[in-house]
């Protein structure tokens, strides 16, 4: 402390031994305001000492300070080279410290002739900001000439003063950041509200997070619709499958979870294929495990079709036991041949990240991608069922078998493709969720509820129905998980559901005619 | 068949009441330990565990394989039971648990003052015993009031029920409920100031053993009856039973409760044998097991499901000791197989055995 205290006095230009050490010895606050005198004073050696804090690269020994690059050992300050004694100390920077030391580096970056680089040095400094670099800001604000990021360096002295033990400093912070767009600033204001002792300021606080905070409810509200909306993608990719082999065939497949999960693991395998011998390529390997995971979930399940669901055509409660044991199985053999554990699947790059449509609300790339993945997937099923000979095939074994047998329609293998294919949207669904959510051997088990859900709702044999009743659960459910909690919103999402079955057994869109009376 | 129970049939009630109330105690406690006629704790509590899957299985059947209707939420019901005994059962652990607390020990961690309100009978017996049976029997006659009036049936219902499990877990899984959370209760140490000991736990076995023969032969007489016949219409042609002038939704409302309460029976006696009750119990995977005991066995027939409730249940113990990795496999398998192959489960194969056996027997020509 008292170091610290006297590398202060000692304002120079250039980083002395002792302002070396006050900066790597200490309790973190007193580093820190050491640090941020030197930032402040814009001292120029101090920048590739703060990288080698951050590297790990300071030892202290007997009260000195050593850079430790390799074998080339310099006293920090001096840059003399030394040998480094007998039991020097590594400079432990716990995650505060880590902050102050990449904010130092961020402020440095501040002056530099690059608007780009300013503009994320600004951000950097977001998390870090601290009344003693205030002088600094002004600096950088009376230099800066872009307006929008004086405006945004206003917002951080803002930020910085508002924890000031200048009650008019306080003040002022707190009607500027009434304008800052930034979302973090509601916590900050609500955090300074609680313990300010200042009537005026408090006043100043209040008004301010009322404004912030009306704008940004938008914010939140266009969140909950794209979190129920991407949810309802998912669904409805999920439930497309099942639309299919449901809704069409009338077999309830409990494995279809599985189908999924079969189509999650190819992608799974697809990436370490593309990481062991295409790994230039590796960030279009989505691209490729699309038609894989379509095939082998499609395989698998024209497998199933002919080795065991045909038998059971017309009988819905047998079906559910058997598609029951075999999802079992299913789930035993990826246990078997992938482990028990959750495997990794990462987001290719131009999946990561997200566009920014509001200072709180970010889209995530990937769930956008999904979004468009599964219209895609839609408007390719219904061209396929509507357009198509085997969909001609399909709706017509769906509406008639006896006739369309007549007609000349190999049935049974209709009845293989249909399921094949719906296996194969099942595949793609979990292709999806890989890029989402967990890849593991129960990944289909927590959607078989909501999607059968879906397709309960949406009434059999209606493709629109699936899709409104996908795409309405989930925002309905995100909607009232916003307002009580997850589980209570899926509770009064089923409560629901058994109601409105009340009103009309048949689901949304209701076949009408013979072929709806079962 | 003869439609009440025969000579035979009486025999056989009464050897199996003597083999659970009987024979299992004086195996356990009266034979010494080293004597190849012991019957080990294990078994004894593996026998009490499978009595109480036998009751479930017997309350499946009643509902699946006469009336035609499948649940696959009977867990909740079963949990629900084996939770108002737990309640009771936690009451009874009184100052001994870890905080030396009037209050279960998970209350005292979520740092609650006071008992729930639906705690407020739970240091009674005779009131939370009511409850075992009331709150799941409630529960159904609401839900299945619902359900059947707008005549959601087959497949539909089947889902429902399983969505219906599958709420009430995560329900169950949050602490708020009051239930004790993902870890539910545990750490019981006496049922109305004994403790739980192994004669405890013999007698608990013996008692599960005798509500099984109790409920077999009131099944037996509900089959037989009138009212069971109708049920058996239902299942075989409900539009018939309601052409002819019977309302379906009362027959199907009163055996659907009836089985929730078995089940929720079942429960109650389970807990205190094993000694835990947790949400994992409503799992809509739990709740479709108890469908493949009856189907296993065989539906449609009241002994079958108890043989389906051992049979399952025994190759299950069995299996997870000797094969873990491969039970799920023999389970799946099992699923297929019944559904496939033995659409009458094993008393259907017996039977099927039995007739070729007794036709050969007579002459080759007879078979014709």
């Amino acid at each position: 402390m008292l170091l610290g205290l006297m590398a202060c006095s000692m304002a120079a230009r250039a980083l002395s031994p002792e302002q070396a050490l006050a900066i790597a010895q200490g309790d973190s606050d007193a580093r820190i305001a050491a640090l941020n005198e030197r930032v402040t004073a814009q001292d120029a050696q101090l920048a590739p000492f703060v990288e080698a804090l951050l590297a790990d690269e300071v030892r202290l020994a007997g009260g000195k300070v050593y850079l430790v690059r390799g074998s080339a050992v310099t006293v920090a300050g001096s840059g003399a080279s030394a040998t480094l004694p007998e039991g020097a100390e590594e400079v432990v920077n716990n995650n505060r410290m880590r902050q102050a030391l990449e904010g130092a580096l961020a402020a440095f970056r501040l002056s530099s002739p690059d608007r780009e680089a300013r503009a994320k040095a600004l951000a950097d400094l977001r998390d870090v900001i601290d009344e003693g670099l205030v002088p600094l800001l002004e600096r950088a604000a009376a230099k800066e000439t872009d307006e929008r990021l004086k405006a945004e360096l206003a917002m951080l002295k803002a930020k910085a003063l508002i924890g000031s033990a200048d009650a008019s400093r306080r003040l002022a912070a707190a009607e500027l950041l009434a304008n800052s767009p930034d979302p973090a600033v509601r916590s900050l204001l609500m955090e300074q509200l609680a313990q300010e002792s200042d009537a005026a300021v408090k006043a100043a606080l209040q008004a301010s997070l009322v404004k912030v905070e009306s704008r940004l409810v938008w914010g939140e509200r266009l969140g909950v619709l794209f979190t129920g909306a991407s949810l309802g993608s998912i669904l409805l990719l999920v439930a497309l499958g099942l639309a299919i082999t449901y809704g069409l065939m009338g077999v309830i497949n409990m494995a279809h979870g599985e189908l999924m999960m079969i189509g999650a693991y190819a992608t799974f395998v697809v990436q370490n294929l593309f990481k062991a011998y295409l790994p230039e390529a590796f960030h279009w390997y989505v691209l490729a495990a699309i038609p894989v995971a379509f095939l082998t979930s499609a395989l698998v399940g024209a497998v199933l079709e002919r080795s065991v669901i045909r038998w059971l055509y017309g009988r819905p409660l047998e079906t559910l036991l058997a598609t029951w044991g075999i999802s079992l199985m299913l789930m035993q053999a990826v246990r078997s041949i992938f482990g028990a554990q959750n495997v990794a699947v990462e987001n290719p790059s131009w999946l990561s990240g997200g566009v920014q449509v509001l200072p709180n609300l970010t889209l995530p790339y990937n769930r956008i991608a999904i979004l468009v993945f599964a219209a895609l997937v839609l408007v390719g099923m219904a061209l396929l069922i509507s357009r198509t000979r085997l969909g001609l095939f399909v709706r017509g074994v769906t509406q008639n078998r006896r006739i369309a047998a007549c007609m000349g329609v190999n049935t049974a293998r209709v009845d293989t493709y249909a399921f094949a294919l719906g296996a194969g949207i099942a595949g793609l669904a979990g292709c999806a969720l890989s890029q989402v959510g967990n890849v593991g051997p129960d990944l289909g088990q927590g959607y078989i509820v909501d999607s059968f859900m879906v397709v309960v709702l949406g009434g059999v044999g209606q493709l629109a129905g699936t899709v409104y009743a996908a795409l309405g659960l989930g925002v309905l459910g995100k909607l009232l998980e916003g307002w009580q909690g997850a589980v209570l919103a899926k509770i009064i999402v089923l409560v629901l559901i058994v109601v409105f079955i009340q009103k009309r057994p048949q689901g949304l869109f209701a076949l009408k005619g013979r072929s709806a009376e079962s | 068949m003869s439609t009440q129970l025969g000579v035979r049939g009486w025999t056989g009630v009464l050897v199996a009441l003597v083999v659970v109330a009987v024979l299992v105690p004086v195996l356990n406690l009266a034979v010494a330990p080293g004597s190849a006629l012991h019957l080990s704790d294990f078994y004894v509590s593996l026998v009490g565990k499978i009595l109480c899957y036998a009751i479930c299985a017997l309350a499946i059947d009643l509902i699946w394989g006469y009336t035609g209707i499948l649940s696959l939420g009977h867990g909740l019901f079963f949990a629900l039971g084996g939770y108002g005994m737990g309640m009771y059962l936690m009451r009874q652990i009184g100052r001994d648990g870890q905080y030396k607390s009037d209050m279960p020990d998970f209350m005292v961690f979520l740092n609650w003052k006071d008992f729930p309100w639906h705690w407020a009978w739970s240091d009674s017996f005779a009131a939370q015993m009511l409850l075992v049976v009331a709150v799941p029997g409630l529960l159904a006659l609401v839900f299945g009031w619902f359900a059947f009036r707008s005549r959601i049936k087959g497949v539909y219902f089947s889902i429902i029920t399983q969505a219906l499990t599958f709420a009430a877990m995560l329900l169950f899984f949050r602490n708020e409920t009051g239930f004790g959370g993902n870890n539910g209760f545990t750490d019981f140490k006496r049922l109305l100031g004994i403790p739980i000991d192994q004669a405890m736990r013999v007698f608990l076995c013996a008692l599960s053993g005798v509500v099984l023969v109790g409920f077999f032969v009131m099944s037996r007489a509900i089959v037989h009856s009138k009212y069971g016949r109708v049920l058996q219409a239902i299942r075989d042609a409900e539009s018939r039973v309601m052409f002819t002038g019977y309302d379906p939704v009362a027959y199907k409302l009163s055996i659907w409760t009836l089985s929730a309460v078995m089940c929720a029976v079942a429960g109650a006696l389970y807990v205190p044998q094993v000694g835990i009750i947790n949400p994992s119990e409503m799992s809509p995977a739990a709740s479709i097991e108890m469908a493949i005991w009856a189907a296993v066995g065989g539906r449609g027939t009241l002994i079958g499901p108890i043989i389906g409730a051992f049979f399952v249940n025994g190759a299950k113990s069995w299996f997870t000791v000797a094969f873990p990795e491969f039970w799920l496999y023999f389970l799946g398998a099992l699923f297929i197989a019944v559904t496939l192959f033995l659409p009458n489960g094993i008393i259907g194969l017996l039977r099927k055995l039995g007739g070729i056996l007794s036709s050969s027997r007579r002459s080759p020509e007879a078979r014709k």
